[in-house]
């Protein structure tokens, strides 16, 4: 299926149209855009975007337990570490007294420290410089596989959880009064975060991926009226932006994960103009 | 005078004593070891407003935070239905201090939405809820309010919207904590009216948290002295002359006294 697409790409009238890496790309910016897009709004809305930063930064720790355990593709270890470090932060929030932001602050520290502490063993660092950048020209059909197979598990879990999840954003304790298992639901959403930025590292690149989840939900958040607004929007500056991005950066030969971003933090300029933003007082 | 343990209605003769309630058998909460609260027992009537005051940091809020099931308790809370089964009533809570995001695009029907329906709010929008949505507003005088978005609203806006998604579905406690924080005066007597006009349509018991003694005796039928335990539980114009209200809530008390003898009572309230 991802070759007929790929050749139906193949038809439109540009010469970067012929290179199967870039009919993949391209696949891959469509399949990934709803993917942050979704949880973006939620990670503005919750005030987490910290968070989603320092869990992409702590894949490179994640990597290195792949690498010392002789894993060929650190790809499933990384995913772990995300998860566990989502949850165990969730357990220190609920339990512990130091700030949350502090507490984020502190284990993004250790966790880049060690990662790179352990990468870098014998001057061997350079070699994984690809996860801080990314590659998006790398994806292989297998890996557009198991994004479009995650996509579907996050479109499946926000059916059943977005309305719990927007609620507890707005207020904990009514959602509580509710009952609602409010803590679950969160840790549940920051797991999801961390899981599906972590796998995408290493297509956008260690250093830009957080903005790539915030700012189509930020420049959204301009425009947008009500939620289902909201979404729509997000998705569509992430389509937009990743699509314009990678185009422009086969044409600069620039790297398109922080192409991408660049544009889409010009979709945001725009929105802040007072013509664009329009009447928000209702 | 302190804390009725049953479920007898202690009203004068002619009044009606409704034949629902909801009950607080020995309510505990504790802290990082430190006692918050404890031996509450408290007896509220359907369709009377119970008003806690008491001084800073004396459980109010934390009282109302336990019966909704934010923070751990030991006790019981126990609703009685008009034929007589007890079970854990349904809560409708409005927190103290909802902030809200001048920028967010969530509409006041989109968090009714979050509510009321299984269907995912960042896809489909549910009309068929409008009917509900704006029956739930219309008991605050809010129903053009609908498709406003939440931090577009004012404080009184918003509060009112906050009591109609409490009331959505109706519960049977209605509990408010400090309602009238974020309501600029003259529309606080609106804010009492309307959320008096509640328990008398829906029977409904309703809890508030104040610290506006004058406002709390003069629309409560109950007032409620609380500092670790319940001190003084009673009629507003009782618990207004207990001393130990004088002592715990000093010079708040001669300013209600000045405005004695209190007019506005609702619904049997008892004058010595």
């Amino acid at each position: 299926m991802i070759e007929s697409l790929g050749s139906l790409i193949g038809l439109l009238p540009f010469d970067w149209v012929e290179y199967a890496f870039m009919q993949r790309a391209f696949i891959g910016v469509i399949l990934l855009a709803p993917l942050f897009a979704l949880p973006g709004c939620l990670v503005i809305k919750n005030g987490m975007s910290f968070f989603s930063d320092a869990v992409g930064h702590a894949a490179l720790t994640g990597i290195a337990i792949g690498v010392l355990l002789g894993w060929s593709s650190p790809f499933w270890s990384m995913i772990l570490f995300a998860a566990l470090l989502a949850l165990f932060l969730s357990l220190l929030r609920r339990f512990g007294t130091a700030g949350t932001d502090t507490l984020i602050g502190i284990i993004m520290a250790g966790a880049v420290s060690l990662g790179i502490v352990i990468l870098s063993r014998n001057g061997g660092f350079t070699r994984y410089s690809r996860y801080l950048i990314g590659d998006i020209l790398g994806l292989t059909s297998t890996d557009l596989a198991l994004i479009a197979a995650g996509l579907l598990l996050l479109v499946i879990f926000f059916i059943f959880f977005a309305n719990r999840l927007f609620l507890t954003a707005f207020n904990r304790s009514i959602a509580h009064s509710r009952g609602h298992p409010v803590w679950l639901e969160e840790t549940l959403f920051s797991v999801v975060v961390a899981v599906t930025v972590t796998a995408a590292v290493q297509w956008i690149g260690i250093l830009v991926i957080n903005a790539f989840l915030i700012l189509p939900a930020a420049t959204a958040r301009n425009l947008a009226r009500s939620i289902r607004g909201y979404t729509f929007l997000a998705t569509l500056f992430a389509l937009a932006s990743g699509l314009v991005g990678l185009v422009l950066s086969y044409y600069l030969d620039t790297a398109t994960g922080a192409t991408m971003v660049l544009v889409c933090l010009c979709f945001y300029g725009l929105t802040l103009l007072p013509g664009i933003r329009g009447n928000r007082a209702i | 005078m302190k804390g009725h343990a049953d479920c007898a209605c202690q009203v004068a003769p002619g009044e009606i004593c409704r034949s629902c309630c909801s009950q607080i058998r020995n309510l505990a909460v504790s802290l990082n070891g430190r006692a918050i609260l404890r031996d509450i027992h408290l007896h509220f009537h359907c369709g009377e407003i119970t008003a806690i005051i008491g001084p800073n940091g004396g459980g109010k809020s934390t009282l109302l935070k336990a019966m909704v099931g934010e923070l751990p308790y030991t006790g019981e809370i126990v609703f009685h239905r008009h034929d007589g089964r007890g079970t854990r009533p349904r809560i409708g809570y409005v927190p103290q201090k909802v902030q809200t995001d001048p920028a967010d695009p969530m509409t006041v029907r989109d968090l009714f939405q979050t509510l009321l329906s299984p269907k995912p709010i960042w896809f489909l929008s549910d009309k068929r809820l409008t009917g509900e949505m704006e029956h739930a507003l219309s008991h605050m005088e809010a129903v053009p309010l609908l498709d406003r978005r939440v931090g577009a609203l004012s404080g009184g806006e918003l509060q009112r919207v906050l009591v109609a998604l409490a009331l959505a579905p109706t519960p049977d406690l209605l509990l408010l904590d400090e309602p009238m924080a974020g309501i600029d005066p003259s529309g606080m007597g609106l804010f009492y009216r309307m959320v008096s006009r509640l328990r008398h349509e829906h029977d409904l018991s309703i809890i508030m948290v104040s610290h506006d003694l004058a406002l709390s005796a003069r629309f409560a039928d109950t007032l409620v002295l609380l500092k670790e335990s319940v001190i003084v539980h009673g009629r507003p114009d009782t618990v207004i002359r207990h001393p130990q209200t004088r002592i715990l809530m000093g010079i708040a008390v001669e300013s209600v006294e000045k405005e004695e003898p209190a007019a506005d009572h609702h619904g049997g309230i008892r004058h010595d």
